[in-house]
Formats: C-alpha cells, structure tokens, sequence
C-alpha cells in the first residue's frame, strides 16, 4: 500500500515538474523573441526548415481531404437535393476546421519530430551546455527563431491547405460528380465569412506555436525524461512522445478553441 | 605569495539519486595558474568543472567565481562570468550541423559585432595556433578525434578567455595526438596567459602541465599541492593513486628506497 501511495506520488511529482518546465520553458522562449539582437538569417533559415520544406506534404494532403470532403459531401448533399450547397460546405469545413487541425498534424509529423530530434541531440552531446559556457543564450538562440518561424509558417501552411483543398474539391465535385460550376463558387461565396477565416488563422496559429513549444521543450529537457532520455533510443522516445503529445493537444486545444471563437 | 584564487570551492555536496558524488569539496583555482583535477574514473572529476560552469546546482556549499556564488546571482550575471569561460568539452562539443569555421566563429558571431571579414581573420588564426590547416569547410564529423578536440580548443580560445576548462582533453587519443594537444595547450597559454583547470587521467605526462594537482578521492578533495609535493605525498590515498597509477618508482617510498 505504501509503496503504491510512493508510486502515485512519484508520478504525480514528476508530471507536476514536467509542467513546471514546460511553462518555464515557454516563458523565456517567448521573452527572447523579444529580446535584442534581432537576427533575420536564423528565422528565414527555419522558415524554410517548418514551412517550406512541408509545403508538398500540405499540398498532397490538402488536395485529397478536398477530394474526399466533395465525395461525401455531393452524395449526402445530394440525398436532401441540396447539392448546390456543396462549395460551402467543402470551404466551410477546410477553413474552420480540417485545415488548420490537419496541416497542424502534417507540420507536427514532419517538423515537429525533426525539431524534438534536433534540440535532444544537440542536449545529450553537451551542446546545449557548451552554448550556455559560451554565455550564448540557447532560448535566444535555438528556440526563439524556430518559435518565430513557426508562427508565421504554420497561417501561411494552414492557407495552402484551404485553398488547395477547394481546388480538390471543384475538381471532384464539379469535373468529376458534375456538381453545378456556378453554384459550386456562389454558395461559398455566400456562406464564407470573415469570422469563419479569422477562426482557422487564430487557430492555426495557436498550433504553430503549440507544435514549436511541445516539441522543442521535450527535446530540451531530454535528460529529464522519464526512465532515462539518453543516447539514440532516448532520442527517438522522446520525438515519439513529441509527437504524439503534439498531436492530442492540438485536437484538444482545436475543441477549446472552437468553443470559444464559434 | 600574491596569487589569489578566482574559483572556489566551498564544502559543495551533490547526490544522484542515491549515490553522493561529492561529499564536501573543498578547492581554489589560483589565477593564472594550471590546476589539474586527477582521481580515479567516475569519481566525479567532471561533475566538479560543471559545478563551476553552473551546469550543475550543488545540494549544498557554495561556487565563488570571481568573488560571487555563482549559484545565488541572477542569470544576467552568470552570462557575463560565463563571458570570461572557454570550455573544452570531453567529446569537444562541437556543433555537429556547423562546419569547423563556424563553430570557431560562432562566439564571436553571438557576442560580438564584428564584420565577417575580422571574424575570419581571428578564426583563422585560432585555427592556425591549433595546427589545423584546410579543414575550414569541413563538418565535425568528417574530423578526426585529436582534430575535434583541437577545434573545440580554438573555439573556446577565441574569445581570449580568462580561465579555460579542460574536461579530459586527451582521453582516447594516441600518445602522438595526445602530445600535440599538450603542444597546443603549452603554445596557447605561453601566448594567452589563462587560468586553466584540467581534469585528466593522463598521469604522469599531466604534471609536467601543472601548477597545482588536486586529487578527488571518495568525493572529497584529497590535496591540492604541487606536482613535486603529490609525488612525494604521505597522503596514503594519494599513495595510493601514484603507484598504481606511475609505478612505485614514483611514490615517496620507492625514492626513499630507491
């Protein structure tokens, strides 16, 4: 029974440290955004590092959840024959929510784990602490370009997505179903408004940053990790969990923010 | 005597999980003075240096460096002790994604405001001073081990830091490779005039680079004498060390006798 209540409170201690770290963490990654000096090079580099380099994934992705959304949307849309509602429903869906959640999936998979990998590696081969005896700031350093990046990338990402995804959507529904061309485009003009995109942005920029600061913090503090977080097989479970930590919380965040912005 | 101690050392504890590392270290690093940490392996000697870099919060005691404790300042003022620091990790720490050149150049791309043209100027003589010719554009991996390690000495020279660590800066070289990194140790401080601290296992040939040899033995610091007064020490620990370590011949009883 002891030894159960030791357990349980080892447990909790450790998730309540972890926590901890994590807000720190995310305190001093945002403050040295705002801190001189102010170096472009960096953020442009990771620009390309989260944005650019995921923008085939977003794009391949994007167009088949258009494809998809239109094939399901015209044969159910179509049993209440109102299949001229089907732009809207594609861009209202790809706009609100399975753009921002899903590009912020792709980035996570793709950049997210790369970052977590990077920032461990670069803990446990001592790194991080000759940064730190070189009195160079690895918030400043490391973790403020790549929060910049990502906050720019991921609205920009989420937007190819959208956009894309209505393109696969015409495809498939107009070219394909035979849905009306005209009523395709009118009924999203109609039924899209500027809340509907500020939602998407707003969200995606959260994500962005969530993606950044989870991946990022559990690279950093790897040798904190639970049950040991060195060497190679350190590195890939901690990128695991990043990853798979990553991806709940921005189905959970998604929820919370829906509740609020709708 | 007008040396005075820029590190010290005061009664430092540290616990990992159940074993005590360190169990009251007493130690002072005198200016401008080379300092050698010896001790058997995993005694902590390296767990020593990261207490003195701040990498490392001792459970108790206290870390002066420059007259302050180094674990009661706010981050601001570690930064700037930091500023005086060069370190020469044990696997040289170099940045693995940063060609030679710009982990060389990295601290002075960061700390100062330099132009690239003056960056390049100092980064290949720090190059030039370690021996290390034409392997500027190449990747740390793509280096041999002696090389790393002299690489990691140029970029924490670069700076003309005050005191320099050392954390085994020969360990899994060969005699000839380890030689060079001594050579390059003797030219840089003859032309910089640092602190440095080393911890090594390479006895004797280190003595011949100290001022100062302490020992860690079972946590604690057994002496820190110089190299002449450690060979000849009754200290039974010390002892100890020295024979096994240099052969009887060395030890105090094998010059009585011999």
């Amino acid at each position: 029974m002891l030894k159960l209540l030791e357990r349980l409170g080892d447990f909790v201690l450790y998730y309540v440290n972890q926590a901890g770290r994590m807000g720190i963490f995310l305190f001093f990654s945002l403050i040295n955004i705002f801190k001189p000096p102010y170096k472009i090079s960096p953020i442009i580099k990771q620009i390309y590092i989260i944005g650019t380099l995921s923008v085939f994934v977003v794009i391949f992705t994007g167009a088949f959840t258009g494809m998809v959304l239109a094939l399901q949307g015209h044969t159910t849309l179509r049993k209440f024959g109102a299949d001229g509602l089907l732009g809207s429903a594609v861009a209202l869906s790809l706009i609100r929510e399975l753009g921002p959640v899903l590009a912020a999936l792709m980035v996570t998979g793709r950049a997210g784990s790369a970052i977590c990998a990077e920032i461990g590696i670069m803990r446990i081969s001592e790194q991080i602490d000759a940064l730190d005896c070189m009195a160079i700031d690895p918030y400043k350093y490391i973790m403020a370009p790549k929060f910049i990046a990502a906050i720019i990338a991921m609205p920009l990402l989420t937007a190819i997505f959208d956009v894309v995804g209505i393109f696969g959507g015409y495809m498939v529904g107009v070219g394909l179903l035979g849905a009306n061309e005209g009523a395709y485009f009118s009924s999203m003009y109609n039924d899209v408004e500027f809340n509907d995109v500020y939602m998407g942005m707003v969200k995606s920029l959260c994500f962005g940053l969530l993606i950044v600061w989870i991946t990022s913090a559990k690279g950093y503090f790897i040798h904190l990790e639970r049950g040991g977080g060195f060497g190679a097989e350190g590195v890939s479970r901690a990128t695991t969990n990043a990853v798979v930590l990553s991806s709940v919380s921005i189905l959970v965040v998604d929820y919370f923010l829906t509740s609020v912005l709708l | 005597m007008n040396e005075k101690p820029v590190i010290e050392l005061i009664e430092v504890t540290k616990t990992f999980g159940s074993e005590q590392v360190l169990r009251g270290i007493n130690l002072s690093v005198m200016e401008g003075k080379t300092t050698v940490i010896v001790g058997g392996s995993g005694q902590g000697k390296s767990i020593i240096i990261k207490h003195i870099l701040g990498l490392i919060k001792p459970d108790s005691g206290k870390v002066l460096v420059y007259g302050k404790d180094i674990n009661n300042i706010s981050k601001k003022e570690l930064k700037e002790i930091r500023t005086n620091f060069g370190v020469l990790f044990q696997n040289a720490a170099l940045f693995d994604s940063m060609t030679v050149y710009d982990n060389v150049a990295l601290p002075l791309r960061e700390r100062t405001n330099m132009s690239e043209k003056e960056i390049g100027e100092i980064v290949n003589e720090k190059l030039a001073l370690m021996d290390v010719p034409g392997s500027n554009d190449k990747y740390p991996a793509q280096i041999s081990g002696g090389m790393k390690k002299r690489v990691g000495l140029a970029r924490a020279l670069v700076l003309n830091p005050k005191i320099v660590f050392f954390d085994e800066p020969t360990t899994g070289l060969d005699v000839a490779k380890s030689n060079e990194i001594y050579r390059v140790f003797f030219k840089s401080q003859a032309q910089l005039g640092y602190t440095s601290v080393i911890v090594s296992h390479d006895v004797p040939k280190i003595f011949k680079l100290a001022d100062y040899v302490a020992m860690l033995n079972n946590g604690i610091i057994e002496a820190c004498i110089s190299p002449e007064e450690f060979q000849l020490s009754d200290n039974p620990a010390i002892k100890n060390y020295v024979e096994t370590t240099m052969g009887p011949l060395y030890s105090s009883e094998g010059m009585e006798g011999g």
